[in-house]
């Protein structure tokens, strides 16, 4: 452990911690941008600086660790002016855009320009003006609000391991690229839409849905997989607007694109919400059964749009008729042939414990041990 | 065995472009015609040599004749003819085309230890560079020192970094040594990116033996089996011999396994950097060997606990290397005999700009500015008043004429608020503009920063924005109060050494030259006469005598006038180009 003060507090904290980790076990908040707690740090923004003793220069709290007997000041009125004068040079490369702009409300340079209260600036100058549209079906790149903080860079190598994006350029001209600046075309985990501190990053299927004003935020599992990401669903109109996930789950608020984009099928007209029974269709005389193949060929006769295929004929049904349908039809084959005539597949999309279930209740209620998993395949 | 007689062109940067490879080849043709060749074929040598150091006078051929050593300037192809015949044959020099005092007082002043060999040995033949007791430092070093002797030497010798920050050499070496790990690496930068700056390049050209012995010496010292040159693609001959260079080291087995059957091993190899000027920050040199972008990341922890691939790493300039064996041969008090308390030893500077003298300098530290300028450099060009010195290139400042007895070592230069720097030395008259050369250098700054940290990417910018305007005659009150706070923050707020520096021309401008931005703001008028936008240009009725030839010459049509009748120019349509002042043959063309 290492002991040293931060603005007078004396404090304790394991060696290897940076200044500013310090400083957050201490509860003493010092402004950043560009720092995530799961990357590496990167050291650009500059909003970190503190005053050591001993060292001459300002240094980024980010990036110094800590060492025996620091004394560290976080506020100064020379610092809070170094801070103010970094904000209002990234203000003067920036689309005062907050009215429309996705992230208002949750925005950390729109939080920190107002803690730091800049209206006027007094550097204007030429803004980066970018009018390419970045053609991919998930994610909205604003570059013009860009503040080059590193973090999707760094997420997209560090954590999704695709490295799809990296600085391109020189000098005020520097920005964040694809190769040859294509369109993205990536995992679209969205990893970095998550970790971007303005509205450089966004979800296109979000765009104008709503931002903070009546949206609920529900914690909730994502279904798709049975690894159980924890997601915050916000809600608006009773209509899922946006997913998100926070830092501190266990999934490090990190999703996949299914988890994070692939939300509309809760709303959609196409989702099944009663239990379905197959009926088979009245014909003269005996069911007429024919092979897929025929069926199909018949269709195509028939001008049939879209191929409906006869055994996809359902009739609405309750839970309870449902469910007693498929435990009598379950009886009657495992009386007649014995169980295991009896198999069972799971979903990759149930969690361990219905996993769980579902592999005992072939076993022990039905018999067999003809039980499987997709994911196993 | 000496030869009788050795003719030597020079073969630096100035040198081939002035032409030298025709030079050379003309003594070739010439020497052969006259039989000379073939009848002194023992005794006559004519090969390539590196920088000589006066540019401005290239080519410079010295022929030695029983060791008389006689030095022309200005020497082109078909001047050697007569050289040959005259002085050559017939024994009796061409006056005419000899170098004159100047050319002594340009070496008067100077004391050469990096560049001492540089123009003597051949570059591309390493006996050349042993016969003059090279890799003899390297030898004694590995055979009978251990690493601890080095560094103290080193130490004693006061020697300090050469690539800008004047880091002392020995405690640099002496740190990596401590540093606990299996594997360390010494990078030696060459990236040179200055504008303007050739320094490195030419010892690369000239000795490149003596960076790699430097090299040698260094890896035994901190114990590193491994070392890099990072040298820019842009300098190809300086690359081509570097590679020429290392082959001959490694057939002579001074590189590889088990070096003087030692049991010390040394690699060496080249990476070419891609001309970016941050790259030459060794953070960011650190980042594009690795493969990476050349970005530059917060220190500490510095390069030689965590350097190139984690491991500890020793990152010197190619003119401290090639310090190191001069200084293992003659000793560390021999160095530091040279310089001042806390600079020693010499530095070499790329002397241009407005003086008569420019080249490739090598001048005791702590000599004066007056010394460089009017004594080596020979004063300035075309008899004007000296208004300024730039060093230390867009990291440095500018030192006003009235601070001529200044001395140049690290500490005098940074108290005046320029730097030594890597060696860029431009001397500027009256007819330089202030603001614009420091708008010359942020534009330089901008252009190159790596985009990573707010104040450099965007402060630069906004920096060169005022100037732009300034120089346009759009200056605004209060803009030499907002350019010293931007300047301000970008200098304490930067993550690494461009940043951090960028303002220094500025800054320092400002300081000497305060009234010249006034001007421009205050009256929209450029003292020098540089900035265009602020220049109007106009007929001086009584003396124009109606030629036409400036109508002529106008490319905007801007004047009009009838013949042997004053003309007179449409500020409207004038752009400014200056044509109609060049051709006047009355001078009644004003400019104002
Ligand atoms: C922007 C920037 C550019 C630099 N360029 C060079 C260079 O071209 N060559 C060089 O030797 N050092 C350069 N340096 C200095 C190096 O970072 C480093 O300090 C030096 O190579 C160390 O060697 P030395 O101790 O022998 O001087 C540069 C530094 C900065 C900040
Ligand atoms: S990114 Fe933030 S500061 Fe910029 S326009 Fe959007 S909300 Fe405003
Ligand atoms: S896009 Fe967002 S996360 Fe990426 S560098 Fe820009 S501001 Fe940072
Ligand atoms: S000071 Fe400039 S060059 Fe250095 S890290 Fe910052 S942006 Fe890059
Ligand atoms: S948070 Fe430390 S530099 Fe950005």
């Amino acid at each position: 452990m290492i002991k040293l003060t931060i603005d007078g507090k004396l404090i304790e904290v394991p060696a290897e911690k940076t200044i500013l980790e310090a400083a957050r076990i201490a509860g003493i908040s010092i402004p950043t941008l560009c720092h995530h707690p799961k990357l590496t740090p990167f050291g650009g923004c500059r909003l970190c600086i503190v005053e050591v003793k001993g060292i001459p220069r300002l240094v980024t709290s980010c990036t110094t660790t800590v060492s025996e007997g620091m004394e560290v000041l976080t506020s100064t009125p020379d610092i809070e002016d170094m801070r103010k004068f970094v904000l209002e040079l990234i203000l003067s490369d920036h689309p005062n855009d907050c009215m429309v702009c996705e992230k208002s409300g949750s925005c950390a340079l729109q939080e920190l320009a107002y803690k730091y209260d800049i209206r006027e600036n007094e550097f204007s100058g030429e803004r980066r003006i970018y009018t390419k549209r970045d053609g991919n079906p998930f994610i909205e790149r604003d570059l013009e609000k860009c503040i080059m903080c590193g973090r999707c860079v760094k997420v997209c190598d560090e954590v999704q391991g695709v490295e799809a994006i990296d600085f391109g350029n020189r000098g005020f001209n520097t920005k964040i690229c694809t190769s040859f600046e294509e369109d993205l075309d990536c995992e679209f985990c969205g990893q970095c839409v998550a970790v971007c501190p303005t509205g450089a990053l966004t979800g296109k299927l979000w765009a104008h849905t709503g931002r903070l004003d009546d949206v609920k935020e529900v914690n909730t599992i994502c279904p798709y997989c049975g690894t159980g990401c924890n997601i915050t669903v916000h809600v608006k109109d009773n209509e899922i607007i946006r997913v998100t996930s926070g830092k501190e789950t266990w999934n490090e608020g990190w999703l996949c694109v299914k988890g994070r984009f692939g939300y509309k099928f809760v709303s959609s007209p196409e989702r099944l919400t009663k239990p379905l029974i197959r009926i088979v269709p009245k014909t003269k005389g005996k069911p007429e059964v024919r092979s897929q193949k025929s069926e199909v060929k018949k269709q195509k006769e028939d001008n049939f749009l879209p191929i409906t295929h006869y055994s996809s004929l359902f009739r609405e049904a309750s839970w309870d008729e449902a469910l007693d349908h498929v435990a009598a039809k379950l009886k009657e084959i495992k009386t007649k042939y014995g169980p295991d005539a009896i198999a069972g597949l799971s979903s990759a999309r149930c969690t361990n414990e219905e996993n769980y279930i579902f592999q005992k209740f072939i076993r022990a209620a039905i018999g067999t041990n003809n039980v499987d998993h997709c994911a196993r395949l | 065995m000496h030869k009788e007689i050795v003719i030597r062109v020079c073969m630096g940067p100035g040198g081939i472009a002035a032409g030298g490879k025709e030079v050379l080849g003309s003594f070739r043709e010439h020497l052969l015609k006259a039989g000379i060749f073939a009848k002194l074929k023992e005794k006559c040598s004519s090969h390539q040599v590196g920088c000589l150091g006066l540019c401005a006078r290239d080519v410079l051929v010295e022929v030695h004749i029983n060791r008389n050593k006689t030095v022309y300037q200005y020497v082109k192809p078909d001047m050697v003819e007569r050289i040959v015949s005259e002085h050559i044959s017939g024994g009796k020099p061409v006056e005419e085309w000899l170098a004159d005092d100047t050319f002594k007082t340009f070496y008067g002043k100077q004391m050469k230890i990096v560049l001492a060999d540089c123009g003597k040995v051949d570059p591309e033949d390493i006996n050349s560079y042993i016969y003059s007791g090279g890799y003899e430092p390297t030898r004694e070093v590995l055979t009978s020192w251990i690493p601890d002797d080095v560094i103290d030497e080193i130490k004693t010798s006061g020697l300090r970094g050469r690539g800008g920050a004047g880091f002392p050499t020995g405690l640099k070496w002496e740190l990596a040594r401590r540093s606990k790990s299996e594997i360390k690496y010494i990078i030696c930068n060459a990236d040179e990116g200055d504008p303007g700056a050739f320094m490195d390049r030419a010892v690369i050209e000239g000795n490149p033996h003596s960076v790699i012995e430097g090299m040698i010496i260094g890896a035994f010292a901190i114990g590193s089996n491994k070392g890099y040159v990072y040298i820019r693609a842009e300098y190809p001959l300086a690359v081509e011999r570097l590679k020429i260079a290392l082959k001959q080291a490694y057939e002579r087995r001074f590189l590889g396994k088990n070096i003087f059957n030692t049991s010390f091993s040394f690699d060496i190899d080249i990476k070419l950097g891609a001309g970016a000027f941050v790259c030459g920050e060794e953070t960011a040199l650190i980042a594009s060997i690795e493969g990476q972008r050349g970005m530059p990341r917060p220190k500490p922890p510095f390069p030689i606990s965590k350097g190139l691939w984690q491991r500890p790493t020793v990152i010197n300039n190619v003119e401290t290397l090639a310090n190191i064996p001069y200084i293992i041969r003659k000793g560390a008090g021999w160095y530091s005999s040279f310089g001042t308390e806390k600079s020693k030893g010499t530095k070499v500077f790329a002397l241009t700009g407005k003086i008569r003298n420019t080249g490739l300098i090598e001048v005791p530290m702590g000599i004066s500015l007056r010394e460089i300028i009017y004594e080596i450099g020979g004063g300035i060009e075309g008899g004007k008043a000296l208004k300024a010195v730039q060093t230390g290139g867009p990291s440095g400042g500018c030192i006003p004429a009235s601070m001529l007895d200044l001395n140049v070592d690290y500490e005098s230069l940074a108290k005046a608020g320029s730097i030594v720097g890597s060696g860029g030395m431009i001397v500027l008259d009256e007819d330089n503009c202030m603001v614009n050369m420091a708008k010359y250098f942020i534009q330089f700054t901008q252009a190159e920063s790596c985009g990573k940290c707010v104040p450099c990417r965007v402060g630069t910018k906004r920096l060169l924005e005022i100037l732009e305007r300034i120089t346009k005659g759009q200056g605004r009150d209060g803009d030499i109060e907002r350019l010293e706070r931007l300047c301000n923050g970008v200098k304490n707020t930067s993550l690494c050494g461009l940043g951090q520096t960028a303002p220094n021309p500025i800054l320092s401008t400002i300081r000497y030259f305060r009234e010249e931005y006034e001007t421009h703001i205050r009256d929209k008028k450029c003292p020098a006469k540089v900035c265009k936008d602020l220049l109007i240009y106009s007929i001086i009725e009584e003396k124009c005598k109606g030629c036409g030839t400036c109508m002529k010459a106008c490319p905007s049509g801007a004047i009009t006038g009838d013949k042997k009748k004053p003309h007179k120019i449409d500020p409207n349509k004038c752009i400014r180009c200056g044509a109609c002042f060049d051709v006047c043959k009355f001078k009644s063309v004003g400019r104002d």
